[in-house]
């Protein structure tokens, strides 16, 4: 066309202006740490196997796959574990957290059921390793080593592996089939095991193996002992001591009326375990309150709906045959309980103490290096005690105690392993901010009320070691994965590419960078940050 | 089982890669036709330049590509043509202020008689343009049932003049012509004309709200008025950053929040029925959408004027009642993707 | 095949031959029976395919106009008077958008007072909108204008007025000749438009241009404006060829070759002024016409050429400026320089016949020095009125 000067253009030319020049922010998509993967101890990539996951279909291996990276027990975790994820979870301030925990019990039945296995990916490095104590710290620390591609011997005293995941946590919330499914897919990538056999002297047994470099992993398996004034007929047994007997095949005589005594989840286990075992009446006796009780709140409500009652404020003074003395208890304004004066008798056929769990270190001898402070073992950042080449974690080592953190702990183990033996520095972590709350547009999310897991019905809780808690079924694992808001990382929504007045974002064919800010016409005027659903975006000040 | 399939993000974000590409907005895809592109020189945060990037994509995406577009006179034109840059990547001819309408019917009438039935036309307009001084026509345009989709970028004034009052600015809102000026600040309660409900009383086949804030919405409206011949009005909620003295990166926000306040409702009339409402999700107090906007700022602050910000929650109440805008008692509604 | 027709009629059947996509119109008198008859033809099928759009008011019918002509359709509408006005913003537009609208002006008075007869107060109102205005001095020449308006609006890309005179033409019956379909379809190609609306090849027309480029884009306006006084002789010529009559041409000089006095008309007066002519030259009288066919653009070189041999010019005025005087006297008086004196006529204003006794006293009052250059004349006041005013009505006083 002959197109009248100045009054007809053609089409698409304002492009040569390049509006970019207006710019006094730019957007630039960030990485934030979400607090679920802050919160985990394990060290897992939590959002992003969710993020597999949400596909659903082949994303259930992807996801799990991203899982077994960092933890080798997603069945068991998903059953187990405290879950401080769900209590970090962002979506928590919106709703209810997001059931991290379910997914990925979900997942790692899936793998069982799928019969999903990991590989070796690393040639052999002709190191030996030898890992002391299988629970999950040594067993985490096994298989991560193993990948890495040393030759790993892993030793324990009990005749089966597993640690407390076996002989203290009972079977109704961790299936034994479960375990055995996750332990033996360690051990099929070569984890040489020794079970019967325990390690009293570690000098010698790193001399005569020649071993390379060693990781303790022996737990803490002694229950501690508190000093209650007993008559000679009254009967105290402590709560690991009872639960690793159960696992034996031992049925402790309990009688009709059991006090457990502490307020933690051993002690949940051992008041439920009480009834199970026959007890028409489990009390569980604390010195605090309710809300101060180190027992998760589940664990708590699972005891109560099987009929566990509890007494708060309460320490025990006195035991005697069939008879319990209690002692009022009042907390100060520090929150620290304070005896009374008040006491109560209660009618009670045996005590099980779970007032918590010491190291049994003799095996250390005199083992050159490795110090011992507050009954556990010092170690750096990198796991490793005062020793080269000696590490240390779980149970044994400081922090808090529970089969995730020993898993954790297991990895860093083995990586710091891993780096020691080739002589590289240990890898350090880089922190990235934690994604606030504040800076996701919850608005995108759809409305979705938390699914719950089902559980078994009462009758069978009361007698039974059937596992109580169920899993998710595909679509309300898919569900709940969906539910994730991806806190701080982008999900591909194309919000930022569909909010641009200014079309000044491109989409790339790149699943880790899908879009990119075009410069030449971005304005800065921030609504791709301001409805980036994930708070994936920050407007940062231009230079000028 | 669950009745509602969930896909992390709900209807309102602009793609979703768990969806499939057909479900997703027409805004989701690299092929989207950018109907305006890059360079124009609207504001920072504008949401008439987002509004006609949706409208018309959808349109495009509706009518295989085969549209041609007027637009009245305005910011959204003058931001676009500037001599000798155009951003308009589809056949686009502007007019007059007044004129769009008559020109839209024109244009109908041109191609039909050419032969060229395929061909779709838009008209565009402000609000000025289109409630005010383009009013005739776009009566006479309705009345005569013309095969146009006529669609009002509303952002409540006269922008591209300055910031003056038009029969769409709200009540209680400062523009360069209703300052904050004497016992009634701002403009004027009780005056003003909604023009999606005078559009229906044409009983024209299709009239419906949107906002910007609701792509899906606003594309589906697109669609479903595509899909049709005759008159056919979009009455498109647009905020103005610079006119609403508000930051740019809430211009979604501020449609989002006058739809979940009440004060713009949102729905689609047939015929000159309503046929559907879209239900607020999480209500808001008028304060939420006010406050945010500084052409507001004299209701608020000390000593503010609690009696108008009531009078205008008042309005945003009637609302509610009159295009049933909740679907429960809390006012809160499961929006997603479909069952 | 010369009829007994109504000007109306005539037109009409003559746009409708031209074929048009799209007619938009809005009614009023005298332009009325123009487009009704219009509407019946694509109403009844005979003129297809055509839209017509029956527009809330004559802003909407140039709009609509646009709109039309923008998709690349043959557009055509008629008006007059207030209704010219009603469009006036829209006239601007489609000149400076280079439309080929072509449109009837219905000559009419313009109020207040409201007036339905005929004067050319409305197209000379719009005299700088950047329209072609040709003026049609009887019905057959006002078909003939019309066929060769929509050859000359599609050659230039721009639009084309045909003025004719309210009443005084659009309601006179008389014998006119339409030309037959096929000789209009040979005459005026199919429409092939310089821009237009095209997905497949996507324009933006109506851009917005600020002072770097709008003095060019107004001065090719202006130069395509003048192309017009080359393109109307030649398509006046092959008219003539075809259709062997005479009409159209940018101007009709009559008898001035050695006329001492020249009147200048345009529109139906022309008739009456070359009957006095006549009649005075029968008695000796040195006087011619020249009627101005094409007033707008403005035909200076041919006027000057046609008024080179007079000593007195006399501009029959159909509308004048308040306050300063006549319209096309002005552009004579530029055309011809200061030699001549041009003398100012306001004659025929709201209705009142421009008979041939007022042309011969107007030209018997030039020649008696009765009228002279430095002032405005009207002719055919009726003193009578004026003075019959009481004073205590208030207002001026002539
Ligand atoms: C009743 C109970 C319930 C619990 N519930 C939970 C729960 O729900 N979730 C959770 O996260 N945590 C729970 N915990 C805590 C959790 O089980 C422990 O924190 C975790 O098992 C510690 O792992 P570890 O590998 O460090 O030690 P352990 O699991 O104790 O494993 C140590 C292993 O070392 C072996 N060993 C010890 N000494 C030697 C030696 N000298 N030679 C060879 N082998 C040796 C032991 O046989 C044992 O297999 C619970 C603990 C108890 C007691
Ligand atoms: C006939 C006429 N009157 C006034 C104007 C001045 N004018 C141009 S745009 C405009 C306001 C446009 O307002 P709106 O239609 O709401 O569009 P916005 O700029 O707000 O997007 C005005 C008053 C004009 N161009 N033409
Ligand atoms: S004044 Fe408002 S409508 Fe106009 S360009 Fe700026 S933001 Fe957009
Ligand atoms: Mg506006």
């Amino acid at each position: 066309m002959d197109l009248p000067f100045g009054i007809t253009l053609e089409h698409g030319g304002s492009r040569a202006n390049k509006t970019g020049s207006w710019r006094t922010e730019r957007p630039v998509y960030v990485h934030h740490l979400p607090p679920c993967n802050q919160a985990c101890p394990a060290g897992e990539d939590v959002r992003s196997w969710l993020y597999d996951g949400e596909s659903g279909g082949d994303g259930y291996e992807r996801a799990w796959r991203a899982i077994m990276e960092v933890n080798p027990f997603p069945a068991v975790m998903g059953r187990i574990c405290y879950h401080p994820c769900e209590t970090g979870c962002n979506r928590g301030q919106l709703d209810e957290a997001v059931g991290i925990n379910s997914v990925e019990r979900f997942l790692g039945d899936e793998a069982i059921r799928a019969g999903w296995r990991m590989q070796v990916d690393r040639p052999s490095s002709g190191r030996r390793v030898v890992v002391v104590g299988a629970g999950p710290s040594g067993l985490s620390a096994a298989y991560h080593l193993v990948r890495l591609g040393h030759a790993v011997t892993l030793l324990d005293s009990a005749p089966r592996p597993g640690g407390m995941m076996r002989y203290g946590i009972p079977a109704y919330r961790l299936p034994r089939e479960v375990l055995d499914a996750e332990i033996q897919r360690i051990l099929d990538l070569g984890v040489d095991l020794r079970t019967d056999t325990t390690v009293t002297d570690l000098d010698q047994t790193l001399r005569e193996d020649g071993y390379d470099a060693a990781f303790l992993a022996v737990g803490a398996p002694l229950g501690h002992r508190a000093h209650l004034p007993a008559g000679s007929a009254a009967k105290i047994v402590d709560a690991v001591t009872m639960l690793h007997g159960l696992e034996e095949g031992e049925r402790p005589l309990l009688g009709r009326r059991v006090a457990v005594y502490g307020g933690g989840n051993t002690a949940m286990d051992a008041a439920r375990t009480a009834k199970r075992l026959g007890a028409e009446d489990a009390l569980v006796v604390y010195r605090r309150t309710r809300e101060r009780m180190p027992a998760h709140e589940s664990e708590v409500r699972e005891a109560e709906e099987e009929g566990v009652r509890f007494t708060w404020l309460s320490t025990i003074t006195q035991v005697q045959e069939g008879m319990l003395t209690l002692e009022r208890m009042e907390l100060d304004e520090t929150g620290f309980p304070q005896p009374t004066g008040e006491t109560e008798e209660l009618p009670a056929d045996a005590v099980v103490l779970a007032l918590g769990q010491d190291t049994d270190l003799a095996f250390l001898g005199r083992a050159e290096g490795v110090e011992v402070e507050d009954g556990v073992v010092v170690v750096d950042d990198s796991q490793m005690t005062g020793r080269p080449g000696v590490f240390a974690g779980g149970d044994v080592a400081p922090g808090p105690r529970s089969a995730t953190v020993a898993i954790g702990q297991g990895r860093r183990a083995a990586t710091s392993i891993d780096a020691w033996l080739r002589g590289a520095i240990p890898e350090r972590v880089v922190e990235l901010p934690l994604a606030d709350f504040a800076a996701l547009n919850t608005w995108y999310y759809t409305d979705a009320p938390r699914s719950h897991r089902p559980v078994l019905e009462a009758a069978r809780r009361a007698s039974t070691f059937d596992e109580v808690v169920q899993g998710l079924n595909r679509d309300t694992a898919l569900y709940e994965a969906r539910r994730c808001m991806s806190c701080g990382n982008c999900i591909s929504c194309d919000n930022c590419f569909g909010v641009c007045p200014d079309n000044a974002v491109i989409k790339v064919d790149d699943a880790d960078a899908p879009y990119l800010i075009d410069l030449d016409f971005c304005k800065g005027c921030g609504l791709c940050a301001a409805e980036c659903p994930a708070g994936a975006i920050a407007m940062v000040p231009e230079e000028i | 089982m669950r009745e509602t399939k969930l896909y992390q993000i709900g209807t309102f974000a602009v793609g979703n890669r768990l969806l499939d590409p057909e479900d997703r907005s027409a805004q989701a895809s690299p092929d989207r036709a950018n109907s305006i592109t890059s360079g124009h020189r609207a504001c920072q945060g504008c949401g008439e330049a987002l509004g006609a990037r949706y409208v018309l994509d959808a349109a495009m995406r509706a009518a295989d590509g085969d549209v041609v577009v007027t637009n009245s006179t305005g910011c959204l034109e003058v931001f676009s043509t500037p001599y000798p840059e155009s951003s308009w990547q589809i056949p686009w001819v502007h007019s007059l202020f007044g004129n769009g309408p008559a020109v839209a019917a024109g244009m109908a009438a041109g191609l039909r008689a050419s032969g060229r039935t395929s061909t779709r036309v838009v008209g565009q307009a402000g609000d000025g343009g289109t409630v005010d001084i383009g009013f005739g026509c776009l009566s006479g345009m309705f009345e005569r049932n013309d095969d146009v989709l006529f669609v009002c970028y509303d952002n409540q004034g006269y922008m591209n003049t300055g910031v003056q009052r038009s029969a769409a600015t709200p009540p209680a809102a400062r523009t360069a012509n209703t300052g904050v000026i004497g016992d009634e600040p701002g403009n004027a309660f009780g005056q003003g004309k909604f023009v999606p409900l005078i559009a229906m009383a044409h009983e024209i086949p299709y009239v419906a709200t949107a906002t910007v804030a609701d792509l899906h919405d606003l594309e589906d409206k697109v669609t479903r008025a595509m899909g049709m011949h005759g008159a056919r009005y979009l009455h498109v909620l647009v905020p103005c950053p610079l006119g609403w003295a508000a930051a740019p990166a809430e211009t979604i926000r501020l449609a989002r929040l006058a739809v979940e306040s009440g004060l713009f409702p949102v729905f689609e009339a047939e015929h000159g029925e309503v046929t559907a409402v879209t239900s607020i999700r999480g209500k808001v107090p008028v304060d939420d959408y006010l406050r945010l906007q500084g052409r507001y700022a004299h209701l608020f602050g000390d000593p503010g004027r609690p009696d108008l910000v009531a009078r205008l929650q008042a309005l945003a109440d009637r609302n509610v009642v009159r295009f049933g805008l909740l679907d429960s008692d809390d006012g809160t509604q499961n929006a997603s993707l479909g069952s | 095949m010369r009829e007994q027709l109504e000007g109306s009629q005539a037109v009409a059947r003559t746009v409708a031959r031209c074929r048009p996509r799209v007619v938009a119109a809005y009614p009023i008198s005298p332009q009325t029976h123009i487009v009704e008859r219009l509407s019946d033809l694509v109403r009844s099928g005979d003129l297809a395919p055509c839209e017509y759009l029956m527009v809330e008011s004559e802003f909407g019918a140039m709009s609509a106009c646009i709109g039309a002509s923008a998709v690349g359709a043959r557009t055509y509408t008629a008006t007059a008077s207030q209704g010219l006005l009603f469009m006036a913003e829209a006239l601007f537009n489609v000149s400076g958008l280079g439309l080929p609208v072509v449109m009837t002006v219905a000559n009419r008075a313009i109020g207040a007072p409201i007036n339905i007869w005929n004067d050319h107060s409305d197209a000379m109102s719009q005299r700088d909108c950047g329209w072609v205005q040709l003026f049609a001095a009887s019905n057959q020449e006002a078909v003939d204008l019309h066929v060769q308006a929509f050859v000359l609006a599609e050659r230039l890309s721009s639009p084309v007025m045909v003025c004719m005179d309210g009443f005084v033409l659009t309601h006179a019956v008389e014998a006119i000749d339409v030309p037959d379909q096929a000789e209009v379809d040979a005459f005026v190609p199919p429409f092939v438009p310089r821009q237009m609306l095209d997905p497949t090849d996507p324009v933006t027309i109506g851009a917005m241009v600020g002072p770097e480029a709008f003095t060019e884009v107004k001065y090719l306006m202006h130069r395509r404006q003048q192309q017009a006084l080359a393109e109307i002789p030649s398509i006046a010529a092959d008219f003539a060829a075809r259709f062997g009559r005479t009409s159209g041409g940018v101007v009709h000089p009559y008898r001035t070759d050695d006329a001492d006095t020249v009147v200048v008309a345009l529109g139906s007066a022309l008739g009456s002024v070359c009957r006095v002519v006549d009649d005075l030259r029968a008695e000796g009288t040195s006087v011619g016409a020249l009627g101005i066919t094409c007033f707008r653009p403005w035909p200076e070189a041919e006027v000057r050429a046609a008024l080179a041999g007079a000593r007195h010019v006399v501009v029959l005025e159909r509308a004048f400026s308040p306050g300063a005087g006549g319209i096309v006297g002005r552009d004579v008086r530029t055309s011809i320089g200061s030699r001549t004196p041009v003398v100012d006529a306001v004659v025929g204003l709201g209705g009142r016949p421009v008979s041939r006794a007022t042309v011969r006293r107007v030209l018997e009052d030039v020649s008696a020095g009765r009228l002279t250059p430095d002032d405005l004349h009207f002719p055919d006041l009726r003193r009578d009125l004026i003075d019959s005013e009481p004073a205590t009505r208030g207002g001026p006083r002539a």
